[in-house]
């Protein structure tokens, strides 16, 4: 008796699978996050809240300016249990090679992707490969850009993702708490777009239409 | 009582001094030992190729300056010199020169004498050495163990390699079939050669030297054959030879002649170079002088040889990759390291190597590790061999760890890892753990993906801690309202950042088991500017510690 593993899907199978709602949130696929400011952490600590517990190793690349001006991952400032994979590349065209090896592996639990600035290898076709493989393997894979303009791209989702002052502390009421995002997705193949305050949980990432202003203070307003 | 205890005789080192009988045998130089109860010396079952390069030097030279246009005419006498302890001697001569009467070893002002016309440039001595060092390397094509000779300097400059091609000559034909591609093969890159079989080192060197070319010995034969060779063949140093000549022994059957105990007490305390027993015993096989050939040879490769030169090897590589593997599986070992090298016609050989995370004999993922890596092999003008080898491998048996057909994680994770550290390079490719420490930038520790991790347990913060951490810090200008406390805002990248809410100190002190003695402690603060972004800030020292001037302030990490 043999039990041969099942047969990858085609594209079009995915893309019909992708039709039915209840699938759409659940499906794998590349999406882009774009920093307001360089030296803003707010995306990439939207894209670990948004992928959740993993229980898989991620494989996170960084091109050399994005390591040199952003710094690198810290472990103990990340969600317990992650574990990384971290490769640092000089070239975006390495980065996105690199992106599309680590898609093809089941393993992996994530693939994020730094690259820095508009390079010209990052064009339409090359995310709608990364797009159509994250999809057909099934493991999520994010860019965060910086110093980025929102061209043509096949990403299925688009954030744009700026820190706000943060939640109050209970105990310290001046020391900020509990870290606030201004999410917008400003577009999506399946999805609503609009603009969300985010917040992190245990399990994942809150999305909300607003938030009660005297409970996280804007001091922008005051200064 | 004879002195044939005396006798430095490896093949019996503790042979007893006393012989039992009152009658004196004769032993001969050349004769077998006799037998004194231990086992018969070993049969000589080795075949050892020496190689002779009589103009390597000259070669090289006359090569050189054919690449610049500016090739020497053959007809005109030519040498090569190095300086002596009474000015410049000939190292190496072309052909005019020799026929003129110019021998290496002479100086050059006899020489000139004797020939007026000579053209004498200083001969590249480190030169010759690397283009031999590198000769070597491509003369593995036809057999593992090779090695530059440098058994003899001091009996003559000339340049030689040597081989041991026991079991080897099959592959190519035979034995003589062997040393005419060996002579042709040199040949074709402009090198004269003149190979030697034999079942010692000794009489293959004496062989290439002195007997015809491409002389092959048989072990049954080997005194019959070394007899009528000169002195010089034993390797001598030149006074040494000078000496059995004037002793009468002109000739190696001469030297075997003699009885043993008469040179043994002559030349016992002579070192190896100008001790003929010893050189003696060498060339008969009575010493060991095994081939010495560096590193061990791998012991899985495989290799291809090509009817024509070629200069892309991607395309023998899957099938290289398969006769690999199915070698290892037969032996129950995996890859974790592979070597594709071409031995290109103008006699460099080129190699490119890849790594893997864990053992592995699949043929298309270790075929996959050279793509795009073949490019830096420099085929040159093409190659006619390409072998493939595991110079490192391990234990690996055929172990099933599903039900079902597929494959359990950890191996598609190490595949993956093997193909970016191929193509990135191995230090591109990190995984960060914990550490024992407390200071932020120690309390991880980041490892080679391709080596195993380490289990290390870390120290568990008080207070949150960054998703980035800059390395290095870097450097703010500060204003506070009171030296101890936090900032009220900062200058970092030339943007000024208001501190509008902020949480610490949190005091870290330096690991004095590990810091200069001068290391300050670090007070941190978790920061947040006028528009929300979180930073990590800390200040080196405080005031009045002793330990330096004002404490300087960094921004260290940054928050999501």
């Amino acid at each position: 008796m043999q039990s041969a593993p099942p047969a990858p899907k085609t594209h079009t199978q995915i893309l019909r699978d992708l039709g039915r709602p209840e699938r759409r949130e659940a499906q794998a696929t590349l999406s882009e996050v774009f920093a307001e400011t360089v030296i803003d952490a707010a995306p990439v600590g939207f894209v670990l809240a948004r992928l959740g517990p993993l229980g898989k190793p991620i494989l996170w690349i960084q091109d050399r300016l994005s390591r040199r001006e952003t710094g690198r991952p810290y472990l103990a400032g990340l969600p317990e249990g992650t574990e990384i994979l971290h490769l640092e590349v000089s070239r975006p065209l390495d980065a996105l090679w690199a992106m599309e090896e680590g898609l093809r592996c089941p393993s992996l639990g994530a693939v994020i992707g730094e690259i820095w600035g508009d390079p010209a290898v990052l064009d339409f076709t090359a995310t709608k490969r990364l797009a159509l493989r994250a999809e057909a393997h099934r493991v999520p894979a994010w860019i965060i850009r910086r110093a980025a303009t929102a061209g043509l791209s096949a990403a299925r989702d688009r954030w744009r993702v700026k820190s706000l002052p943060a939640l109050p502390e209970p105990d310290d009421l001046r020391a900020p708490g509990e870290p606030l995002w201004q999410a917008e997705r400003f577009r999506s193949r399946w999805s609503r777009t609009g603009t969300w305050v985010a917040r992190p949980q245990a399990t994942g990432l809150i999305l909300e239409h607003g938030i009660a202003a005297n409970e996280a203070p804007d001091r922008r307003q005051r200064a | 009582m004879t002195h044939a205890g005396k006798l430095p005789l490896p093949s019996a080192p503790h042979a007893p001094a006393r012989r039992p009988s009152g009658a004196r045998p004769q032993w001969r130089a050349g004769s077998d030992l006799p037998d004194r109860g231990t086992a018969p010396p070993p049969p000589l079952a080795r075949r050892i190729t020496a190689i002779h390069l009589p103009r390597f030097a000259m070669e090289r030279w006359q090569r050189s300056l054919a690449r610049r246009g500016e090739a020497p005419p053959e007809d005109i006498p030519q040498a090569l010199a190095t300086e002596g302890p009474h000015g410049p001697v000939i190292h190496a001569t072309n052909r005019a020169a020799e026929e003129a009467g110019v021998a290496a070893g002479a100086r050059v002002v006899d020489m000139r004498a004797l020939c007026p016309e000579l053209r004498v440039e200083y001969a590249d001595l480190a030169g010759d050495r690397a283009a031999l060092e590198r000769l070597t390397l491509w003369a593995r094509r036809w057999c593992p163990w090779t090695a530059a000779d440098l058994s003899a300097p001091a009996a003559g400059g000339a340049a030689g390699l040597v081989m041991d091609t026991t079991g080897s000559d099959h592959l190519m034909g035979g034995e003589a079939a062997m040393l005419r591609a060996m002579e042709e093969q040199l040949s074709a890159l402009g090198i004269s050669a003149s190979p030697a079989t034999a079942p010692t080192h000794g009489a293959a060197w004496a062989l290439a030297r002195y007997a015809p070319p491409r002389s092959l010995c048989p072990p049954e034969a080997l005194a019959q054959w070394v007899a009528p060779l000169p002195g010089a063949a034993l390797r001598l140093a030149p006074q040494s030879v000078l000496l059995l000549q004037r002793l009468g022994l002109g000739r190696i059957g001469d030297l075997a002649a003699v009885p043993r105990i008469s040179l043994a007490r002559r030349f016992s305390r002579a070192p190896l170079a100008e001790n003929p027993l010893l050189r003696l015993d060498q060339m008969m096989g009575r010493l060991a002088e095994p081939v010495s050939a560096g590193e061990d040879p791998p012991r899985f490769a495989v290799q291809s040889r090509l009817a024509e030169p070629v200069q892309d090897p991607t395309a023998w590589l899957p099938e290289l990759c398969r006769e690999l593997c199915g070698g290892l599986a037969a032996a129950g070992f995996g890859a974790r390291r592979l070597t594709v090298s071409v031995f290109r016609t103008d006699g460099e050989v080129s190699s490119v190597s890849a790594a893997t995370a864990r053992a592995s004999r699949d043929p298309d993922h270790l075929c996959r590790l050279f793509e795009g890596r073949l490019e830096r092999i420099d085929p040159g003008f093409g190659f006619d061999l390409i072998t493939l080898a595991a110079p490192q491998v391990e234990d690996l048996r055929a172990i099933q760890t599903r039900l079902d057909r597929r494959e359990d994680d950890g191996a598609e994770l190490a595949r993956l890892i093997d193909r970016l550290a191929a193509r990135l390079g191995p230090n591109a490719l990190r995984r960060p753990g914990p550490a024992p420490s407390h200071i932020p930038e120690r309390a991880e520790s980041w490892t080679m993906a391709m080596t195993r991790p380490k289990s290390a347990t870390g120290t568990t913060p008080a207070a949150p801690r960054p998703l980035r951490l800059l390395f290095p810090p870097e450097e703010l200008r500060v204003l506070y309202a009171v030296p101890e406390g936090p900032p009220a805002q900062f200058v970092w990248r030339r943007l000024t950042h208001r501190v509008a809410r902020f949480a610490g100190p949190e005091r870290i002190a330096p690991e004095w088991w590990r810091d200069r003695p001068g290391a300050r402690l670090r007070d941190y603060y978790r920061v947040e500017d006028q528009s929300g972004r979180r930073f990590w800030i800390f200040r080196e020292g405080i005031l009045g510690d002793g330990r330096g001037h004002e404490p300087a302030w960094f921004l260290h990490g940054i928050f999501g």
